[in-house]
């Protein structure tokens, strides 16, 4: 064959011809890519949605359950003509809903392609079942079935937390682990215990045909994947209990909060106002009017508000007085309506003086703490006053107070008490002495806690010296907790120590009217409650009600910490609250003498004295 | 006699190129059928969806062949073919005044329920009047005046396709090119022409530095194949090269030596380097050419700063001239940008609808991409997706080894053809159907920018299938004239 133009032009047309039989060679055969690709878009994924695990409390009983819920969507690209009446009379909403809706897709038909998108979410039983019956009139349109959440109790409210939608950051900040459309717990335990309530998502591979009809599952199914339903959690809740607790707590601000000191499991958190079963089960709904609420029920009080303790705090100072040998058991001290230091004096109320350690507990005395944290020190051998507050410091924290105690609460408050070097700053160096801080005593000033440091503080004073971390979950079949909970946390007081002031709140609750004790409301004949009342100053107006206790004094079941803001005294509001929600925890039932007051405690209201601030 | 004659008549009808044809429209049809049927399938003779009406079209380019195979006398192609190329510029023309706005470009004419693009028959016309003119005694491509006589001729209907915005058909044009080099053209013209876009996709992907040291070597090196100095070439030019490509990561080193990198990379540029050199060599090849009398060398000179220049002007051609969808094309195809839902979605969802064929394909109907809506204009421009998935790539290399059966075959018949006219004439078609072969197909599998023509005989559409119909057949009815007489 000669090399001329007609032959190179022939030669052209097959390297060209060849060029391309090699591409096609090379996508159709030697890349894989294109097939998976292809694979995407004709296999038709349908999620199933597992089932969230239920939350029990302590007893068995469902806190948080499931139910069964519809989506209904839409595959735009299958509907043909439909009546929008009966649509839309069938689920509910209104023509224009179903139309504005249908615009939507028809806009976005591009993006949409042949896949489904929701139109509706979350419809009951009933409205689905009406749709049912007509679905053969509106092609295109299927219900899906979704579990949503029940709850069987008005318990727990904002504790248990919310479910609900993913949004684009909740899917970024948890690494593209979730999709749009699906669910998370956002609060309380649905959030710290999401692991395990989520369960795996599954799915089933459909054949799509060139036609566009689901033709037939994947391999007969072999591919799919069934959803794996989610991890039962059982909560140290006792739902009764909080059931009660959130009874009494009604129409008033603060917390309550109930612990096992022999576990550290809470028995029972209260914070207050807070938010209802039935508005967490619709979320969305309410979103805006709960975050706009000036009393912020979405704020746990319990965990997350810090305040001063008050005069509950004279059991700490007590103690630490004991084990550093500043006081003893027998020592007594003078009050007559207060505490003079210098042209200064801090107020008492009229009870009879001297007064022991025992006494000063159950009479609450002002000025026997003066005295013993002025001791602490100035003559307990620790050095300079600032040197001696750092030693008391660290008592503190033993108890407790000061760092978050490291319960399973998600944003647990760590509340404050003060340094030397705070005080150096708010009066210079070496220029405060003991008396600058003398309501340290008492516990106002420069301290703060969470409503859960005193249900702690509590538990510590009925085990005798030491405490569980508190925690809501228990371990179950699967779920396994931090070692941490099983662990004693003693305090740095030696726990012979504790019998005195044990007594004193002993002394405080059953010494019968007219003894000058602080608590007697709060006694229940046959329970042997121990408790101290508080009436801490709040800046914000009348004082708030502090009261915790626990009961029986030997073997305690039960600790209980009321923080009632606005309360005024102790014993007007926090300690019959405590002392019911002891009797009801103790005795099942509330005894018929103590109904009244029972009766008293749910109708009052005190939210007219919260001032917005 | 009679008898005699009817047979010839048949018997000298090239019968391989009509069954080809009929195979191809065929193979189109029920392919137009596989990439409408969707959901509500139809049959494939209802007139409601595109393949219906496909079956419309080819019925009437049958009449249409039949016509100029039988009615018409193949001679008066040759003396109507300048009225016909007059009328054709006309309706081009025209078209831009009176013509509907289809996609952004108005090149079709609307009559009732059919349409029509003066562009499918200027193909004709233009190939008609290239003969004609080719054909005259004492025509030589390489005289000036012929020269540019033909390149008019080629030229004016290209323009004011381009200026309907018909960017793609106008491209076709560019084929002649391979009909010209069989008539005479020097093949230098074509090699410039491969240079030219060689040079303008490097200087797009890698950079006009890259892009002139290329064409520097190529340059001399073609110097040097010519008066075969090769040794010499190897000993001096080769070393400059190699150091000139090192020049910019010379220049990165040195700089990450001195305290200022500034200093260096700022103050030389590989560019200084490269322009030296090749002023130095310019004067050193423009004296061997002046010594020598050499016409080659100076065309290399010349080709070599007008290359320069080229390279220059690319930054200008792409972002100023070329229209925005254009660049965007170009881009995606060169991976200077990713656009799988934009520009890139066409491309991407037919390269996986043709690999999702595999082997052998999903079976007639069964494909899920193309009759599922992924691939765009899936009957017209997107044909070839819908044979390679579900026919695969034995189908899809058949159809591909049809047309090159079909092409090849034309340029045989042309080449015995004992009249310049038919020669010309046929290969003029067969530039005409490579063209649109390779950019269409090209296109669906990456390898060309997304170019909107149509697969000759293939893609649904009246206007391209009868003119590609009148186009083949024409040939078919000059060949057959000619055979008639051996």
């Amino acid at each position: 064959m000669k090399i001329n133009k007609q032959n190179k032009i022939i030669a052209g047309l097959a390297v060209a011809t060849l060029i391309l039989i090699v591409r096609l060679f090379v996508i159709q055969i030697l890349d894989d890519s294109y097939k998976i690709d292809a694979s995407n878009n004709s296999m038709v994924y349908s999620t199933i949605y597992p089932t969230r695990g239920i939350i029990y409390d302590r007893n068995g009983k469902i806190l948080v359950g499931n139910k069964v819920a519809y989506d209904i969507l839409v595959t735009p690209k299958e509907v043909s003509e439909f009546d929008t009446l009966s649509l839309s009379a069938a689920l509910g909403v209104t023509p224009e809903f179903i139309k504005d809706k249908m615009d939507e897709y028809y806009r976005d038909r591009r993006k949409i392609g042949y896949q489904s998108v929701v139109m509706l979410k979350q419809l009951p039983p009933e409205t689905y079942m009406r749709f049912a019956e007509l679905a053969y009139k509106f092609p295109g349109f299927r219900g899906q079935p979704r579990s949503i959440r029940q709850y069987p109790y008005n318990a727990g409210g904002n504790l248990l937390g919310y479910v609900s939608e993913v949004d684009s950051r909740y899917i970024k900040a948890h690494n593209d682990e979730y999709k749009a459309g699906d669910y998370a717990g956002m609060t309380g335990i649905e959030a710290t215990c999401e692991q395990y309530l989520k369960g795996e998502k599954g799915y089933k591979i459909y054949l799509r045909d060139s036609r566009n009809r689901i033709e037939s599952s994947y391999r007969d199914g072999e591919m799919d994947k069934e959803a794996i339903p989610g991890k039962d959690i059982v909560t140290t809740i006792d739902a009764e209990l909080q059931n009660y607790g959130q009874a009494l707590m009604q129409n008033k601000v603060g917390s309550l909060v109930a612990i096992e000191p022999s576990t550290g499991e809470v028995l029972a958190l209260i914070s207050s106002p807070g938010i209802d079963v039935d508005v967490l089960a619709d979320i969305g709904r309410h979103y805006s009017q709960i975050a706009s609420d000036p009393l912020k029920p979405m704020f746990n009080r319990a965990v997350q508000a810090s305040y001063p303790p008050g005069s509950v705090f004279k059991l700490v100072n007590a103690l630490i007085g004991l084990q550093e040998g500043v006081v003893t058991p027998q020592s007594e001290f003078p009050c007559h309506l207060g505490y003079r230091y210098g042209n200064r004096k801090m107020a008492c109320h009229s009870h009879r003086s001297p007064l022991d350690m025992e006494e000063s507990i159950m009479m609450s005395c002002n000025a026997y703490y003066c005295y013993v944290f002025r001791s602490l020190l100035e003559d307990s051998g620790n050095g300079s006053v600032s040197q001696a507050l750092a030693v008391w410091d660290e008592y503190v924290s033993s108890f407790g107070f000061g760092h978050r105690l490291g319960s399973d609460f998600p944003s647990e408050l760590g509340g404050d008490i003060p340094t030397p070097a705070l005080y150096d700053r708010m009066y210079g160096k070496g220029r405060w002495k003991a008396t600058n801080i003398i309501s340290l005593s008492i516990g106002q000033g420069e301290i703060g806690c969470t409503p859960l440091h005193l249900a702690n503080l509590c538990a510590i004073m009925a085990n005798r010296g030491y405490y569980y971390i508190p925690h809501i979950i228990k371990e179950s079949d699967g779920v396994e907790i931090d070692p941490k909970y099983r662990e004693r946390h003693y305090t740095m007081v030696d726990t012979s120590y504790f019998h005195t002031v044990v007594n004193g709140m002993y002394r405080a609750v059953n010494s019968g009217y007219g003894s000058g004790a602080t608590a007697s409301i709060a006694a229940v004949d046959g329970l042997d409650i121990c408790g101290k009342t508080g009436t801490a100053q709040n800046p914000h107006g009348d004082d708030n009600s502090v009261f915790i206790c626990f009961a029986p004094k030997d073997d305690p079941k039960i600790a209980v910490a009321a923080y009632i803001e606005h309360g005024s005294f102790g014993a007007r509001w926090a300690a019959p609250i405590a002392s019911l929600l002891v009797e009801k925890y103790l005795n099942r039932e509330i005894g018929s003498s103590r109904e009244a007051l029972e009766k008293r405690m749910m109708e009052g209201v005190l939210l007219d004295k919260v001032n917005d601030r | 006699m009679n008898s005699y004659r009817e047979n010839s008549f048949l018997k000298s009808i090239d019968w391989s190129l009509v069954v080809t044809y009929l195979l191809l429209v065929l193979i189109g049809w029920v392919n137009i059928y596989a990439s409408v049927h969707s959901s509500e399938p139809a049959s494939i003779f209802d007139f409601s969806c595109r393949s219906g009406k496909q079956f419309v079209w080819i019925v009437s380019a049958l009449g249409i062949a039949t016509a100029i195979l039988f009615i018409i006398n193949p001679r008066a192609w040759e003396s109507l073919s300048p009225l016909i190329y007059a009328a054709t510029i006309l309706l081009l023309v025209a078209v831009i005044f009176l013509g509907v706005e289809v996609k952004g470009s108005r090149s079709w004419f609307e009559f009732g329920p059919v349409r029509f693009q003066p562009a499918e028959i200027s193909k004709i016309a233009t190939s008609l009047l290239l003969a004609t003119v080719m054909s005259q005694n004492g025509y030589r491509l390489t005289t000036p005046r012929n020269f540019i006589l033909t390149a008019l001729i080629i030229l004016i209907p290209m323009a004011i396709i381009v200026a309907q915005s018909e960017t793609g058909s106008a491209l076709v044009y560019v084929g002649f090119v391979f009909m010209l080099y069989r008539e005479g053209l020097s093949g230098w013209i074509l090699f410039m022409i491969g240079m030219a876009i060689l040079l303008f996709v490097l200087t797009l992907t890698a950079s006009p530095y890259v892009s002139m040291l290329v064409l520097m070597g190529v340059a001399s090196l073609c110097c040097a194949l010519e008066s075969g100095n090769m040794k010499k070439w190897a000993k001096v030019i080769l070393p400059i090269m190699v150091f000139l490509s090192f020049v910019p990561a010379l220049i990165k080193w040195g700089s990450g030596l001195l305290e200022n990198p500034e200093d260096l990379t700022g103050n030389v540029k590989p560019m200084y380097f490269f322009a030296m050199t090749a002023v130095i060599g310019i004067f050193f090849y423009a004296y061997r050419a002046y010594r020598d009398r050499s016409l080659f060398k100076w065309g290399a000179i010349a080709s070599f700063i007008t290359g320069i220049l080229f390279v220059l002007s690319v930054d200008f051609l792409f972002n100023d001239v070329l229209q925005d969808h254009q660049r965007k094309r170009i881009e995606v195809l060169l991976g200077l940008k990713d656009d799988p839902s934009g520009v890139g979605y066409n491309v991407n969802q037919s390269m996986i609808a043709i690999g999702s064929g595999g082997f052998t394909g999903k079976g007639f109907l069964h494909g899920t991409q193309t009759t599922y809506g992924f691939v765009p204009e899936q009957s017209t421009d997107f044909i070839f997706c819908t044979i390679g998935e579900e026919w695969g790539f034995v189908g899809a290399a058949a159809v591909i080894l049809l047309y090159a059966f079909l092409i090849g075959r034309i340029l045989h018949d042309a080449e015995r053809s004992r009249e310049a006219f038919t020669r010309i004439y046929g290969y003029c078609v067969a530039c005409c159907i490579f063209m649109h072969l390779f950019i269409n197909i090209g296109m669906t599998m990456g390898l060309v920018p997304v170019i909107g023509i149509p697969l000759p005989l293939l893609s649904y559409g009246g206007s391209s299938l009868w003119s590609f119909t009148a186009m083949i057949f024409i040939f078919i009815a000059l060949d057959r004239h000619e055979k008639r007489y051996l």
